[in-house]
């Protein structure tokens, strides 16, 4: 298939992933705010900002915003057309690149999404938005989910549904190391948290919530939340759909059905760091990463993250001479070789 | 009134019988239902400086035109003997200008024309066919006759609706065509196909067929998109493209493949910045050349503007008789030259009656209406008339017929319309019966641009006469 095409498959599935983690990250602070007292200004700051933050967008947002409160957070967060990551601009640029391939998506997929967009920036969603954010969110959510049944159940799996399957799973990886790092103070530097406040059981346990692991979680570890073991259950947990295990693991299948090379070979750089870091994911522990320290340890995904993305980039999409100039150059010159032995 | 004229005529009595049956309310729910639909599939334009970036539907009414067989066989025949004379003709040009030495036309008009590729003389393009795929505007006068307002042969847009129109009606009032009669027209993609792969280069027996778009902020995307699905083909920006050894190739995830076939929606300048404009961001360096080496087929082919010169437009009837030997079987509106020394004299003391359009403009670009046009709009255009008389033509104001529109109240009202068929030229001629109706929404306007209050039809071509 085409280059750009491959490119527009893939991250269009990762800002539908995109549109609801930020969705989740954002629905579950709300409710958590809901069970805590005496809420001061610093007291918001500190709950929100590590929110912003991991979303990558600090800067940005304090530019805009002076203080953090619940509502400047989610207006940045959900409705904020300018935060390239925002809900809005997340479905924007889903849809801007559906749009790009419109003939190779179906027409289902492609309805789905443009309702969803419109409704966004429609007066409707603001009006839900004010009148109930639970359901607002559970509106953004539900769409996500149905455009990724939708893919699932009405796309040929074939390489573009490999690529749509790739880019899914690279995001949610990302993202649910994003999601854990927005706690990562409950952690010292390195190691285990000494004493564990009612205040930190909460936050892990909207951490989890905001995974849909709140459920699969007590059922491998009981009611007891511990930060320790929700991090465990988020990297390591080889069933839960939503750990970056399993994400990994689907991501490398994936890239082993783009390129038809079986397991424990590789034929390019993306397939060589994926395969390593699933290898990290399947047989490494928790113990490491607290050894590491949890932030650190989350930095370290997400960089590694970017390269096999930057990786599998170079492998598929990229091809070089793409410089206009250049390549008019080299036109002009094949020509007049030709020209040269015509005349000859 | 022509609109209550054409509600008595016997085609529409059957469609008025079924649709009276409807109920204000009923339809007016059925209307909305189609927009909604429209705009949730995106069947939108992009509206250009609107930094919403806002889509807009193409407004939709629910009135089919209704076209009895007769009319079409009429129709037909005169858009393929066209076709044909015109594709004569640019062969003609491009090779030995018999018709130019012949004195049919003056040969200043053809070595003027802005789109005259002097460089591709004695060029053969493959299958010997220039325009492939032509959408000629057409609209009837007053007593009913069809007459051609300009013939597209570039890179006509609108069929996406033709076919979008019908299964929107399809899905309103299911019931109604089997009762009626009325013509499919889903074949078209297919019969596009066909064609495309008829004139792929010599000895590829399986082309690859790709269409080149100008990309997805083009206001004819979705068209772009749409065909390229129908046909089950590649949709490709000049960038995906590359041009090796005089061989075109898209690059792929595995690598680069062959293309041996383009359909391009990209005009002739775009193309390829090694060869006509270097600024071009849309274009492929080296297509040209490897469309001059045989290797890879373009439609519709380079060079075809000269036909769509308002000025040439003004002698499709002679060379239908030049090369044909036959009258014209659809006639053109009246056309005034203004380099014509008496025909300028004609324009330029008459510019209150008359349309004025610079020669190779489209889309409502570069045109005076004059008995609209203020003084001062008069006297601009008269004085670009006579600097430059080679680039404009004058026509009489033709009223539009009217088609019966139907009304908030349920009563019916004429609305200008016209019509553009959409005519492929590859074995043989193929015209999809119908075509695009433009009409001009808003009571007593002529226009039918759908920036400016138009909207479209379906197009029911009949079985019968009734």
């Amino acid at each position: 298939m085409l280059s750009r095409v491959a490119n527009c498959l893939f991250w269009m599935s990762r800002h539908i992933e995109r549109s609801e983690n930020t969705a989740r990250i954002v629905d579950t602070n709300l409710q958590l705010l809901l069970d805590f007292r005496n809420l001061d200004d610093s007291t918001l700051a500190e709950h929100w900002m590590p929110i912003v933050q991991s979303t990558g967008d600090e800067e940005d947002f304090l530019a805009k915003y002076s203080r953090a409160t619940g509502h400047a957070v989610t207006e940045f967060l959900v409705f904020d057309a300018s935060n390239p990551n925002s809900i809005v601009s997340s479905v924007a640029q889903a849809r801007e690149n559906a749009r790009m391939v419109r003939d190779q998506i179906t027409v289902e997929l492609w309805e789905e999404l443009n309702r969803i967009y419109l409704w966004l920036r429609s007066p409707d969603a603001r009006q839900l938005w004010a009148h109930s954010p639970a359901e607002f969110f559970s509106h953004i959510k539900n769409g996500s989910l149905l455009l990724l049944g939708l893919i699932y159940a009405t796309f040929v799996h074939d390489e573009g549904w490999q690529f749509m399957q790739a880019g899914k799973f690279i995001e949610r990886a990302d993202k649910i190391t994003r999601i854990i790092d927005v706690r990562h103070s409950t952690f010292p530097e390195k190691g285990a948290p000494v004493n564990v406040t009612q205040r930190d059981a909460l936050d892990w346990s909207a951490v989890l919530r905001s995974c849909s692991a709140w459920d699969a979680y007590k059922a491998a570890y009981g009611a007891e939340v511990r930060p320790e073991w929700a991090v465990e259950f988020l990297l390591f947990n080889a069933e839960f759909p939503r750990s970056v295990r399993f994400c990994i693991e689907k991501f490398d299948d994936a890239l082993r059905a783009i390129s038809g090379v079986r397991d424990r070979r590789f034929s390019n750089e993306a397939e060589k760091l994926g395969g390593r870091l699933l290898a990290e994911m399947q047989y490494g522990s928790i113990e490491e990463v607290l050894a590491y320290g949890v932030h650190d340890y989350m930095d370290l995904l997400q960089l590694r993250f970017n390269n096999i993305g930057a990786e599998l980039f170079n492998a598929y999409i990229f091809q070089p001479f793409v410089a206009l100039e250049d390549e008019i150059l080299v036109q002009q010159e094949m020509q007049q070789q030709q020209q040269f032995a015509a005349v000859r | 009134m022509a609109a209550t004229r054409e509600l008595t005529r016997p085609h529409f009595s059957k469609f008025r019988d079924l649709i009276s049956g409807v109920s204000p309310e009923d339809f007016d729910q059925r209307r909305r239902a189609v927009d909604l639909a429209f705009l949730r599939q995106g069947i939108t334009f992009n509206v250009y400086g609107d930094a919403q970036g806002t889509e807009r539907i193409f407004p939709f009414d629910l009135i089919p035109r209704i076209i009895p067989a007769k009319e079409w066989e009429h129709i037909e025949a005169g858009l393929a003997q066209r076709i044909t004379a015109l594709n004569m003709f640019l062969h003609d040009i491009y090779h030995d200008q018999k018709i130019l030495k012949d004195g049919i036309i003056p040969p200043f008009y053809v070595l003027s024309g802005k789109h005259f590729r002097r460089e591709f003389k004695g060029f053969n393009v493959p299958k010997d066919i220039y325009i492939h795929i032509c959408g000629s505007d057409l609209i009837r006068d007053a007593n009913g006759n069809y007459l051609v307002l300009e013939d597209n042969g570039r890179c006509p847009s609108g069929v996406s609706y033709v076919l979008e129109n019908r299964r929107a009606m399809k899905r309103t009032f299911p019931g109604m065509f089997e009762g009626i009669g009325v013509r499919p027209v889903e074949h078209y993609p297919q019969e596009l196909l066909k064609m495309l792969q008829y004139i792929a280069p010599q000895g590829i027996a399986d082309p690859t067929v790709v269409l080149l778009t100008p990309g997805a902020y083009n206001s004819a995307y979705f068209e772009h998109t749409y065909l390229a699905r129908q046909m089950g083909i590649e949709i490709v920006e000049g960038r995906d493209l590359l041009v090796r050894d005089s061989r075109v190739f898209m690059r792929t995830t595995k690598g680069l493949q062959p293309v041996h076939v383009i359909y391009r929606r990209l005009d002739d300048d775009f193309l390829d910045p090694t060869v006509f404009r270097r600024d071009s961001q849309l274009g492929v360096p080296g297509l040209i050349n490897a469309y001059r080496s045989g290797n890879v087929s373009l439609a519709n082919s380079l060079g075809t503007g000269i036909a769509d010169d308002k000025v040439i437009y003004h002698f499709v009837p002679k060379m239908i008789k030049y090369y044909l030997d036959q009258e014209p079987i659809l006639p053109n509106v009246p056309t005034y030259l203004a380099s014509e020394d008496a025909d300028r004299q004609y324009i330029v003391e008459n510019l209150d009656k008359l349309v004025v359009k610079a020669a190779n403009e489209s889309g409502g670009y570069g045109m005076l209406m004059g008995p609209r046009a203020s003084q001062k709009e008069r006297d601009e255009f008269k004085a670009a008339i006579l600097a430059d008389p080679r680039n404009y033509i004058a026509q009489p104001m033709i009223s539009l017929s009217t088609h019966p529109t139907r009304q908030d109240d349920g009563t019916f009202e004429g609305r200008h319309i016209d019509l553009r068929p959409f005519v492929l030229y590859g074995e043989k001629i193929t015209i999809v019966p119908g075509g695009l109706t433009r009409v001009a929404l808003r009571k007593g306007s002529l226009v039918v641009n759908s920036s400016q209050g138009g909207g479209s039809k379906d197009t029911w071509v009949l079985y019968g006469d009734e």
